[in-house]
């Protein structure tokens, strides 16, 4: 089986690929066309800016090639907002493979923002939450969210509900860090490469 | 819910643990990575390493083992320890930190924290302050004595004179910063998080120094990591409680066995803290 990670300016694909090395995964980063399209699986992880990473994407036509794609993609993080419609973070508009927009929390609800640490998911449904209980925690570290919609397959609480995982099709996303959100995040993944 | 977290911090030196371990089922008490992911499995909810070496020829060593402990833990890991410049935060990130916690170069430097947060996100950038309460000098630069009330009562008068100073080099040398005002400011330029020592209360066992932590972190945005004073269980009641920390970080009495994590996570959830409970 062929995974592959987009290879793109957000940070973090280190800890994605340490997370696949964990699990004994192999995997290819790459932002080839080619390679991308070929592949079996494929990762689009990030933390980062919305506008800089999607100006990015657009410069390299990956943001074409991303919603295009037939097998399983699997977006975590800013790679998740950017599979969305539209991010509030810089005005920015986004690959729209998820009919929904991601805005900032609302700093008057007595929360800090951003929303750091461990917080539990629920109302789980699909596969990638398999063998999971409800209220399995996660690591999340984000300024902005997707509210809860008809793609939302988990749900998160801060302050108000928002979607901490969405899928359509054969695109999956999650808001949190699964590949450093302890054994629980880690089947996550599992359950992404065993699709 | 969002729960609060629990991370244990790791000094090291020459890429090894320093103050030793009471872990019994360790096969080397000073190797980092092992002892990183006991604390992993053991529902540690993050871990600091902090390197107190940090010449130029220790930094390899320890980029060394930052990739050894990314390969080994998975949960979220901050390193610190002589980091001065975008170049040093690429290296660690690149090796597999999750996040950097800078401490004294952000105090001669305040321009890095707004550097770091724009290339890397503040998300990775934790600027830690570590604070003693002393005696502000009158006159003393950027500090000010503030209006003198003549009316006042001794105490508060004292109030006035003695206040929590931002210290650099491991507490030793106190700046002319007062800490509610850097706080505001690292947070400002980016910070994602702030890691608040009390060296007052460091090392004593005697308590997290609880009214500092509650003005933090009614003063900042951001997660307030209380550090120094842990030597109960109640002690992280306390600090979660009356001192609103987000986290809570110790070291020796986790080393020790003096506290032992899934006990003190069981514990707090007890005393209705929102905790991060593992199997």
């Amino acid at each position: 089986m062929k995974t592959v990670i987009i290879k793109y300016n957000a940070g973090n694909v280190q800890s994605v690929m340490y997370a696949l090395d964990r699990i004994g995964a192999s995997y290819l980063l790459t932002d080839d066309e080619a390679e991308i399209r070929s592949a079996d699986k494929v990762i689009f992880p990030g933390v980062g800016e919305a506008s800089t990473a999607m100006a990015y994407l657009r410069a390299r036509g990956l943001d074409k090639l991303i919603p295009s794609l037939k097998q399983p993609v699997l977006g975590t993080c800013i790679g998740m907002q950017l599979l969305c419609r539209y991010s509030e973070e810089n005005d920015t508009t986004c690959m729209g493979v998820f009919d929904v927009d991601i805005r900032r929390f609302p700093g008057d609800l007595g929360l800090k923002v951003p929303h750091v640490g461990w917080n539990n998911i629920n109302d789980l449904k699909g596969p990638l939450t398999k063998g999971l209980p409800e209220n399995a925690f996660m690591y999340f570290v984000h300024s902005y969210c997707a509210d809860v919609c008809d793609y939302t397959v988990a749900t998160c609480d801060y302050g108000r509900p928002f979607s901490a995982m969405l899928q359509k099709d054969n695109f999956y996303a999650a808001q949190f860090h699964a590949e450093i959100s302890g054994n629980v995040g880690q089947r996550i993944l599992e359950n992404f490469l065993t699709l | 819910m969002l729960t609060k977290r629990i991370i244990p911090c790791l000094d090291i030196k020459d890429g090894r643990t320093v103050k030793g371990t009471n872990f019994v089922n360790l096969r080397d008490a000073g190797d980092p990575v092992e002892l990183g992911a006991i604390y992993a499995q053991e529902g540690a909810d993050e871990l600091v390493f902090l390197d107190i070496t940090a010449t130029v020829d220790e930094r390899k060593t320890l980029i060394d083992l930052v990739r050894k402990v990314a390969h080994a833990v998975n949960i979220p890991f901050t390193v610190g320890g002589g980091i001065s410049s975008v170049a040093d935060v690429s290296a660690l990130l690149n090796a597999g930190a999750d996040k950097v916690s800078i401490n004294s170069s952000a105090v001669r430097n305040p321009d890095l924290i707004n550097e770091l947060a724009l290339e890397f996100g503040s998300q990775c950038i934790v600027v830690a302050i570590d604070t003693r309460y002393i005696r502000v000098e009158p006159g003393a630069e950027g500090l000010g004595q503030g209006e003198t009330d003549l009316n006042a009562t001794p105490s508060a008068l004292n109030s006035q004179l003695f206040d929590h100073i931002v210290h650099t080099h491991g507490g030793r040398k106190p700046t002319a910063l007062r800490t509610i005002t850097w706080a505001k400011e690292v947070e400002e330029r980016g910070a994602g998080e702030i890691l608040l020592t009390s060296m007052d209360t460091d090392g004593t066992k005697a308590g997290f120094a609880l009214d500092l932590t509650a003005r933090i972190s009614a003063a900042a945005n951001i997660p307030v990591i209380a550090s120094g004073g842990a030597g109960s269980m109640d002690h992280f009641v306390d600090v979660f409680t009356t001192g609103k920390a987000d986290a809570g970080l110790a070291a020796s009495i986790f080393h020790f066995k003096e506290i032992d994590i899934p006990e003190l996570k069981g514990y707090l959830h007890q005393q209705g803290i929102p905790m991060r409970l593992t199997l």
